[in-house]
C-alpha cells in the first residue's frame, strides 16, 4: 500500500495510506459531516477547488453508481478519510468507489486521524493544502500548499460551467421499487444559470413540472430572455461570489421580467444583485444536518449545505428584501426574498442529494410563483 | 411554543420489574423524564413497583409509589394525587399499555388527567398491527403481506395462501413473547397457540416472511409544531429473522447509499406524522431486500424504546429528556443541545465513529431452552462500544461482554457444525462465524448461509486475518506500527498476551514503551463541528487526546458492565449513587460502564463519562489519563471486583474496603479461618479441585451438599447434590475448576431459613441497615427468593446473635461501606453462608425500605468519614439495627414466559431477572401486592390446587386449611387429596399427567385451578411435575414450590379480603410529607 501525504499550509502533516489515483493535487481543506452521500459530494462542481475531508470514518461501503452522479465527473480535489473500504456493498453499486476516484485522477489519504484534522480546521478556519501520494517531501508539499491561490477571490463557477446551453428534461428517479415519486407535467420553461450546477436540481426542476434549458455561467440577460422563459434559476457553484459582479449585473436586469430561485451561489449572486455583500465563513457549512427555521411557516427545516460564504444580514436593505430563512446554528442567513419581485433563493440545498428532503417545497414554490406571474 | 403553563403536576409511570424486553433502558428514560419536568418546574409523580430503579429514588420525584403496576392500583394513586397529565411514552410497553388501560377504564376521563406524549388513537394504530398496516398502506409505505388471526384456522388458510416460512406475532405483547417463525404446519399450529394464548386480545398478526433481508431502524422525534428529526439510523448486523433485541446492532447504517437513507428518512417522518405521534420519539422499524433495495416497514414504537436508550448513547442526543420536555409544550428549537451549549437541540445528529451493540445472552441457566433466536427476545443483557471504526468498536463490544471468565463448561467449536451453527442463529452464532472465517471459510460462504450483509463480514474476516498476523508475531518482534494497527483494529492487550504466552499487563508495557497509548475522543453530536462541553468519552488509538482531565479531587467507580441474571440494575443504582455522593461530597466522579441501557452511562449522571469495556486495559488506560485519588470497586458487582487486585497491584488506590479483604472473604480457607476466630458457625465445608476431592469431600461433609464455582455472582452453576452421582456429573460436565478456582462444597442445610442482612461499616462503627427474611428457605438462591423487612418469624435471641456476628464479620474485615451476609437459620442455630463485602443486590430496596441513602453515605465512609457523621441520615443511630416503618416484601420476577420447556422450579442457580416491591402495613399485605407486581396475583377465590411431596405433609394440611378457612375450594392430586380428606377438608382429586383425563394441566388451561402449591422433594423433578408447573406458567397460574411461599400466600390471601387498595407513596412513608 503506498503512503499519501496532506500537508496543510501551516504545516500540519498527515500521513496515511493512498488510495484512488496515485498523483498529487491542491485545493482548500474543507470538512463534510454528511453520514452518507459521498459520491453526490464528489461530484458536486460546488467541491471545485477543494479537499474534502469527510468527518464520518467508513467511507466507500456501498459503491459508487450511475443514478447518484450531480454532474458528469467528480470535482473534488482530492479525497481525506479515516477508512476507506474498498470492498463495496449494496445492489445499486455499479463500481467501487476507489475505482470511480482512480479513473478521474483523484487521490484519496485514508487511515488518518480525520477528528484531528477537522477540530484543526475548526479552531483554525479552512486552509490550503496539499494531498500528494506520489511524493514524500513534506517542507516541499507544505510549500506548495502555501503556492496555491486562496479562495476567496477566486472566480471558479465560470470555469465549471457548461459551455454551451442544452436542454434538460429527465426527472427524479426512484432509486428503489419502494419509492413514488410523482412527476409534473412540463408546464413551465425554466432557463437555468449553470455555476456549477447539480444534477438533482435539474431533476428536481422537472419532476416539480420544468421543461429546464441551462446557460453558460457568462449568458446575458437579454440573451436569457430571448429564450422567453417562465423562470430564471441560479445555480450553486464553487468559489467567491464577489468576482461574479458581472453576472449579478445581469442577474438584477431580469429583475422584474421573470421569477427568479437562486440557490446557495445563485442566493449570493442574488444577494449581490439586490445591493448586498458576501463574506466568506470560517470553516464554512458542510453537511446534511443543519437546521434552518422558515421564518414564514415559523418551522424547521433540516437541510443539507455546502457553501464557504454566506449573505451578510446587514448589508440587506430591509426595502429591498427580507430574510426568510435562519441558520439555528450560528444565525446566518439562508434565504432571501425580494420585497417587491417574484424573486427568492436559499443558502442551503433544498434538492438534497445528499441530505434531508425537508425543503423540497422549494421547487414547488418556484412552480407556483411562475404560474402566478404567467397570470 | 414555550413550556406549558396550564399543567402542574405530572403522572409518569415506569416499567416494572426487569424483563427480557423491558430492562433497565427504561429506568434511563424515566429518570432522564423525572429530572427534566422537575428542573422545569413540574410536580412529578411516579409509579414504578421496581425497587432497584434510580427513578425511584424519592429525590427524583416529588410522589413515588413504589406499587404494583395494575389499574386499581394506579387509580387509587389518580384518586389521591390528582394529576393534570400522564406522560405515558418513558415507561416502555408496560407504560403505554397501562395508560391505554387507564384511558379505556374511563379513570383518566373520570379525574381530568390528560394524556400527553402519544394519544390513545396513536397508541392503538401504532400496536394494533391491522391499524397500523392500514395507515402504513394510506401513505404509500409497504408492509409486509399479512393477515390477523383469531383461530387456528385463518393461520392455515393463510398459510396455504403465502406459503412458509411464517412470522407470528402476538398483538399486544412487549420483545416479541409468544411470538415464532413457524417453518412447517407444525411449528404453525404450536406457535399459533401459544400466541394466541398470549395476547391479550387472543390475536396473532401471521405474515410473509422477510427473512434474511437487511434490518434497519430509524430514531425519530418530533414537537407539536410538527417538526421532526432524525436522532439515529442504526443497521443489525443480524439480517430479519432475529429481533432486534437480540441482534448485533451497529450506529449508524453502514450500507445505505444516500437516496436509500433519505428513502428511509422520508419514510419514517410519514410514518410518525400518520400515526399521529404528536410529541416525542419514536422507533421505527425497516426492511430492506438486499437484492432489488425494496422497503418495507415492520412496524414502530409510539414512545422511547430499547433502540432509543441506545440512540442517546451512541450519538449524544438525550432522546427520553428531549421527548419528556416536548410532551410538555416546548418545541425542539427552544431546546439547546447540552453538549455543544450554542446549537439548538433541532438538528440531526452527525458522528464521526461507529457504535457496536452485542447482546449478551443466559441461555446456561435454562436448561431446556430453544436457543435459537428469532421474533421473541431471549437475551438479558447488551453492551455497547464506541471506536472510531467498525472494526475498533466491535473488538471492544465483544471484550466488554466479559464472556471468557465463564466457570461453566462450554461446547468446543466443532468444524463440522459451522453450517447448521451460521444458518440457525443462536447465541454462538458470532463464535461460529468468527471461527469459520478462522478456518479459512470465505465472505461469500458465510454470507450464503448467513445473509449478513458482507460488508461486516468482511470486516469481521479482516479482524481475524490481522489477529494472524499477530499470532505469527510475538512480544520482541512487534513493530510500533503493528501494534497501532491491531489496537486500531480492537485488539485487546489479552489477546496478544494469550498468543504470545505472555499477559495483558507485559504486552500494554510494551506497547507504551512504543509509543503506543490510548487516546480518547468525545461523543458531541456533531463530528468535531463544534466545541464539546461535555466530557462524553470513548477511547481509541487516534493522534489527539480530547479528556482534558481536570486537577480537581476526583473518583472513579467502576459499574457493572451487561445486565446478566444475578448482576442487574441493582448495581447501576449503587453506582449511579456513588457517582451522586461523590459529587455531594465535593469530589469529581469518573463513571466507567459499557452498558447503554444504564443510568450510569448517561453523561449528565456524572462529572466525567467514559464509556469502555470494564477491562483491566481499557480501566488502566483511563486511570493514566484521569489519575483519580481513588477507584471505587464495590458498587458494581463481581465485574469490578474481578478487576480490583489486579488494579491494586497497578498501583491503582482502590477506596473503602481492601480487595485482600474483598477476595479473603471468597477464599474459602482464610475465610473458614477467619471464622473460626470469630467462633462464628458456617456449615460444615471443603473445597475441591478433582472429581475425587469432591466426593471424597462430600462423603465427608454428609450430603446433601451444595456445590459451586468459585469467584461467581447469581449461583451460576450452583447445585444441591442429593448423592454422590450428582457431585461426579456435576463435576464432570457442569463446571470448570483449577488449583486457583477451587469448587465449593457445602454441607446443605435443608428447610433452614435464610437471612439476608446488609450493612455500613468504617472499619469500626456498624450499622445493620436491614435484616431481610426470605420467603423461600435456604436452598433457593437469595435472589430468587422474596424476603421481607422487617423480619417477622425470627426471635429476639436469633437476631441478637445475627447482629453480633455481623458486626464481628465487619470489623474483622475492616469492611469501610457496604458488606452483605447470608445468614442460614436451622433449628434455632445461626450459620453463615456467605459474605459479601460490597453493595448487594438488596441495597435499593432496603434503601427504599428504611429511606435510608446507603450508597451515598458507604461513599462517605470510603472518603474517610466516620460513620457517626451521618447519624442525621440513619435515624439517629449510629449502631443497631435500623427500623423499618411497615412491611416491605420484594419478590422476584421469572423469564419462563420466555423460555418454553424450562421447569419453573427453583435452585440455588439465579434464575430471575427483576424484582418489585410490595408496601403494606402487615406482611399479608405487602406480599399480596408483591406478588401482584411480580405479575402472578394471588386469586381472590376459585380452587387452589395443591400437590405437595411426603415432606411437607403436615404443613401442606395446614395451609389447605387456611385457605378453606378463607372460602377457597381445594384440589389436589392422588396423595395430597386424601391426606387433606383425612384431615377432614373438602379437596377434589385430579389426575396427575399420565393418570387419565382430564388431568392438572388440562384443568389448568381450562382455567378451572387458581393457584398451584406443587413441591418437589428435591431429588428428582419427575416429568410430569415438570409439565403441571409448566402448564400453571403458560396459562399464568400463579405457581408456588415451596411450603414457606405457600403460608406466605395464605396471608396475602386473607389480605386481599380483608385490606382495601391502599397506597403510600416513599415521601410519606419516611418524611411524613
Amino acid at each position: 500500500m503506498n503512503p499519501a501525504i496532506l500537508a496543510l499550509e501551516d504545516g500540519t502533516v498527515f500521513e496515511g495510506r493512498a488510495f484512488g489515483a496515485l498523483t498529487e493535487r491542491s485545493g482548500e481543506v474543507v470538512f463534510n459531516t454528511s453520514l452518507t452521500g459521498y459520491q453526490e459530494i464528489f461530484t458536486d462542481p460546488s467541491y471545485s477547488g477543494q479537499i474534502v475531508v469527510l468527518t464520518y470514518p467508513q467511507i466507500g461501503n456501498y459503491g459508487a453508481n450511475d443514478e447518484d452522479m450531480e454532474s458528469a465527473r467528480p470535482y473534488i480535489e482530492g479525497l481525506a478519510v479515516r477508512d476507506f473500504s474498498p470492498m463495496v456493498s449494496n445492489w445499486r453499486s455499479d463500481q467501487a468507489a476507489d475505482a470511480f476516484l482512480k479513473l478521474h485522477n483523484i487521490p484519496i489519504i485514508d487511515s488518518i486521524d480525520t477528528r484531528k484534522l477537522v477540530r484543526h480546521l475548526r479552531t483554525r478556519g479552512v486552509m490550503r493544502g496539499v494531498l500528494s501520494s506520489i511524493s514524500t517531501d513534506v517542507k516541499g508539499l507544505i510549500e506548495k500548499a502555501r503556492s496555491i491561490p486562496s479562495m476567496a477571490g477566486l472566480d471558479l463557477a465560470t470555469r465549471v460551467s457548461t459551455v454551451g446551453s442544452y436542454v434538460w428534461t429527465s426527472p427524479v428517479e426512484p432509486c428503489s421499487p419502494s419509492e413514488r415519486i410523482r412527476n409534473g407535467e412540463p408546464l413551465h420553461h425554466v432557463v437555468a444559470y449553470d455555476f456549477g450546477i447539480k444534477r438533482n436540481i435539474l431533476r428536481r426542476l422537472v419532476t416539480s413540472g420544468c421543461r429546464v434549458t441551462v446557460v453558460p455561467a457568462g449568458t446575458s440577460a437579454d440573451d436569457v430572455l430571448a429564450l422567453r422563459p417562465d423562470g430564471v434559476f441560479l445555480s450553486n457553484g464553487p468559489g467567491d461570489p464577489e468576482p461574479l459582479v458581472a453576472q449579478a449585473a445581469e442577474v438584477q436586469k431580469l429583475f422584474g421580467k421573470t421569477p427568479i430561485f437562486g440557490i446557495c451561489l445563485g442566493h449570493q449572486i442574488l444577494g449581490l444583485a439586490m445591493g448586498g455583500k458576501t463574506y466568506k465563513l470560517k470553516f464554512g457549512h458542510r453537511g446534511g444536518n443543519h437546521p434552518v427555521l422558515n421564518k414564514k411557516t415559523n418551522k424547521v427545516e433540516i437541510t443539507a449545505q455546502n457553501h464557504g460564504f454566506a449573505v451578510d444580514p446587514d448589508s440587506i436593505h430591509d426595502n429591498v428584501a427580507e430574510i426568510t430563512h435562519v441558520n439555528l446554528n450560528d444565525m446566518t442567513v439562508e434565504g432571501l426574498r425580494h420585497k417587491s419581485e417574484p424573486v427568492f433563493c436559499v443558502q442551503y440545498h433544498p434538492e438534497a442529494a445528499p441530505g434531508p428532503h425537508d425543503s423540497l417545497y422549494l421547487f414547488d414554490d418556484f412552480t407556483r410563483l411562475m404560474q402566478e406571474h404567467k397570470k | 411554543m414555550p413550556r406549558r403553563t396550564d399543567i402542574h403536576r405530572i403522572l409518569i409511570i415506569g416499567s416494572g420489574p426487569i424483563i427480557i424486553g423491558q430492562a433497565c433502558e427504561f429506568d434511563y428514560s424515566g429518570t432522564q423524564a423525572c429530572k427534566s419536568l422537575k428542573a422545569d418546574g413540574f410536580e412529578v409523580v411516579l409509579v414504578n413497583s421496581n425497587p432497584a430503579t434510580i427513578m425511584t429514588d424519592p429525590e427524583l420525584a416529588d410522589r413515588t409509589y413504589v406499587e404494583p403496576l395494575s389499574v386499581p392500583y394506579l387509580t387509587e394513586i389518580i384518586k389521591k394525587e390528582r394529576p393534570d397529565a400522564l406522560l405515558s411514552t418513558v415507561g416502555g410497553q408496560t407504560g403505554l399499555n397501562l395508560s391505554v388501560a387507564l384511558a379505556e377504564a374511563g379513570v383518566l376521563d373520570e379525574y381530568g388527567v390528560e394524556l400527553i406524549g402519544a394519544k390513545i388513537d396513536s397508541i392503538k394504530k401504532a400496536e394494533d398491527r391491522l391499524l397500523f398496516k392500514d395507515a402504513m398502506r394510506k401513505i404509500g409505505l409497504a408492509t409486509p403481506t399479512s393477515q390477523l388471526v383469531t383461530d387456528m384456522k385463518g393461520g392455515f388458510d393463510f398459510a396455504e395462501r403465502v406459503g412458509f416460512p411464517l412470522i407470528l406475532r402476538p398483538s399486544f405483547t412487549m420483545g416479541g413473547s409468544g411470538g415464532g417463525i413457524a417453518y412447517n404446519s407444525e411449528e404453525l399450529e404450536e406457535i399459533l397457540t401459544r400466541g394466541l394464548d398470549l395476547s391479550p386480545v387472543g390475536e396473532v398478526l401471521i405474515e410473509e416472511s422477510v427473512l434474511g433481508w437487511k434490518e434497519y431502524e430509524m430514531e425519530v422525534m418530533r414537537d407539536l409544531a410538527d417538526n421532526c428529526i432524525i436522532v439515529c439510523s442504526i443497521e443489525n448486523f443480524d439480517p430479519m429473522g432475529v429481533h432486534t433485541g437480540d441482534s448485533i446492532t451497529v450506529a449508524p447504517a453502514q450500507t445505505l447509499s444516500d437516496k436509500e437513507y433519505q428513502m428511509m428518512r422520508d419514510a419514517s417522518l410519514a410514518c410518525l406524522r400518520e400515526i399521529g405521534v404528536d410529541t416525542g420519539g419514536s422507533n421505527v422499524q425497516f426492511a430492506i431486500n438486499p437484492k432489488d433495495g425494496r422497503m418495507v416497514v415492520v412496524e414502530m414504537n409510539p414512545r422511547v424504546s430499547r433502540s432509543s436508550a441506545l440512540a442517546s448513547k451512541a450519538t449524544g442526543f438525550p432522546i427520553a429528556k428531549i421527548a419528556a420536555k416536548l410532551a410538555v409544550g416546548y418545541r425542539l428549537d427552544e431546546i439547546k443541545n447540552d453538549i455543544t451549549r450554542l446549537t439548538p437541540a433541532c438538528f440531526e445528529p452527525t458522528i464521526d465513529y461507529v457504535v457496536t451493540k452485542i447482546p449478551r445472552w443466559q441461555f446456561e441457566k435454562f436448561p431446556g431452552a430453544d436457543t435459537t433466536l428469532g421474533t421473541q427476545m431471549k437475551s438479558v443483557g447488551e453492551v455497547m462500544a464506541i471506536g472510531r471504526t467498525f472494526k475498533e468498536s466491535f473488538g471492544k463490544a465483544i471484550r466488554s461482554l466479559e464472556t471468557g471468565k465463564s466457570a461453566t463448561k462450554e461446547e468446543p467449536l466443532d468444524e463440522a457444525l459451522i453450517p447448521a451453527r451460521l444458518i440457525t442463529p443462536t447465541a454462538e452464532r458470532l463464535n461460529y462465524i468468527l471461527f469459520a472465517f478462522e478456518r479459512g471459510w470465505t465472505v461469500e460462504q458465510v454470507f450464503e448461509l448467513t445473509n449478513i450483509d458482507p460488508w461486516f463480514l468482511l470486516q469481521v474476516k479482516e479482524g481475524i486475518e490481522l489477529n494472524k498476523t499477530l499470532q505469527a508475531e510475538s512480544l520482541e518482534t512487534m513493530s510500533a506500527e503493528l501494534f497501532r494497527t491491531a489496537k486500531r483494529g480492537g485488539v485487546s492487550d489479552s489477546s496478544m498476551g494469550r498468543w504470545w504466552k505472555s499477559d495483558s499487563l507485559t504486552v500494554r508495557a510494551k506497547r507504551k514503551s512504543l509509543g503506543v497509548a490510548a487516546v480518547f475522543n468525545r461523543v458531541d453530536t456533531c463530528a468535531a463541528e463544534f466545541e464539546s462541553f461535555t466530557p462524553y468519552m470513548y477511547s481509541s488509538y487516534e493522534s489527539e487526546c480530547e479528556s482534558a482531565p481536570s486537577d480537581r479531587k476526583k473518583v472513579m467507580i467502576l459499574g457493572a458492565g451487561p445486565n446478566r441474571i444475578g448482576q442487574g440494575i441493582e448495581f447501576d443504582y449503587c453506582c449511579c449513587h456513588a457517582s451522586f455522593a461523590l459529587q455531594q461530597f465535593d469530589h469529581e466522579s469518573i463513571m466507567v460502564n459499557c452498558n447503554p441501557e444504564t443510568v450510569s452511562t448517561d453523561y449528565d449522571t456524572s462529572d466525567r463519562l467514559y464509556f469502555e469495556p470494564l477491562t483491566l486495559e481499557d480501566v488502566l488506560n483511563i486511570y493514566d489519563t484521569e489519575k483519580p485519588d481513588g477507584v471505587i470497586v464495590q458498587f458494581g458487582g463481581q465485574t469490578p471486583l474481578n478487576l480490583a487486585l489486579p488494579l491494586q497491584r497497578a498501583g491503582v488506590p482502590i477506596i473503602g474496603t481492601d480487595p485482600k479483604n474483598i477476595d479473603l472473604a471468597e477464599d474459602r480457607k482464610l475465610f473458614g479461618k477467619l471464622l473460626e476466630d470469630l467462633n462464628i458457625p458456617c456449615p460444615p465445608n471443603g473445597t475441591a479441585t478433582s472429581v475425587e476431592e469432591a466426593c471424597e469431600v462430600a462423603g465427608r461433609l454428609g450430603y446433601p451438599v451444595l456445590v459451586r464455582p468459585s469467584y461467581v455472582l447469581g449461583g451460576r452453576a450452583m447445585t444441591i447434590a442429593y448423592d454422590e452421582d450428582t457431585v461426579r456429573k456435576y463435576m464432570r460436565e457442569a463446571v470448570v475448576f483449577s488449583q486457583d478456582r477451587p469448587v465449593l462444597v457445602d454441607r446443605f442445610l435443608e428447610d433452614a431459613v435464610e437471612v439476608d442482612v446488609d450493612c455500613l461499616s468504617d472499619g469500626e462503627n456498624v450499622l445493620i441497615a436491614g435484616i431481610m427474611e426470605h420467603i423461600e428457605e435456604a436452598g433457593i438462591h437469595s435472589g430468587d427468593s422474596s424476603c421481607v423487612l422487617p423480619p417477622f418469624g425470627l426471635g429476639a435471641r436469633e437476631l441478637q446473635t445475627i447482629q453480633e456476628y455481623s458486626v464481628k464479620m465487619a470489623r474483622a474485615l475492616n469492611v469501610i461501606g457496604l458488606m452483605n451476609v447470608q445468614f442460614a437459620i436451622k433449628e434455632g442455630k445461626v450459620y453463615v453462608i456467605e459474605v459479601n463485602p460490597r453493595a448487594s443486590r438488596t441495597v435499593p430496596f432496603v434503601a427504599k425500605a428504611t429511606g435510608v441513602p446507603l450508597p451515598k453515605i458507604a461513599v462517605g465512609l470510603m472518603l474517610g468519614k466516620k460513620l457517626p457523621e451521618f447519624a442525621h441520615m440513619m435515624q439517629g443511630k449510629t449502631s443497631g439495627v435500623l427500623d423499618v416503618p411497615q412491611f416491605f416484601v420484594k419478590s422476584p420476577v421469572f423469564p419462563f414466559n420466555k423460555f418454553h420447556g424450562v421447569d419453573p422450579v427453583l435452585g440455588p442457580e439465579m434464575r430471575s431477572t427483576g424484582e418489585v416491591m410490595g408496601v403494606g402495613e402487615n406482611f399479608g399485605e405487602a406480599f399480596a401486592k408483591a406478588q401482584l407486581g411480580a405479575g402472578s396475583p394471588l386469586p381472590a377465590d376459585g380452587t387452589v390446587f395443591i400437590s405437595v411431596s411426603d415432606r411437607h405433609k403436615n404443613e401442606a394440611i395446614e395451609v389447605a386449611k387456611k385457605f378453606a378457612d378463607l372460602g377457597y375450594k381445594l384440589a389436589g392430586t392422588r396423595g395430597t387429596a386424601s391426606l387433606l380428606k383425612g384431615a377432614g377438608l373438602e379437596c377434589q382429586t385430579v389426575f396427575k399427567v399420565n393418570e387419565g383425563r382430564p388431568n392438572a394441566v388440562d384443568l389448568l388451561k381450562a382455567g378451572k385451578l387458581k393457584l398451584a402449591i406443587y413441591t418437589t422433594n428435591g431429588v428428582h423433578s419427575f416429568s410430569d411435575e415438570k409439565a403441571i408447573r409448566r402448564a400453571a406458567i403458560q396459562y399464568r397460574v400463579p405457581c408456588i414450590t415451596t411450603m414457606s411461599a405457600a403460608r406466605a400466600a395464605v396471608q396475602a390471601a386473607a389480605s386481599r379480603r380483608r385490606d382495601p387498595i391502599r397506597v403510600w407513596s416513599l415521601q410519606e412513608i419516611h418524611q411524613g410529607k
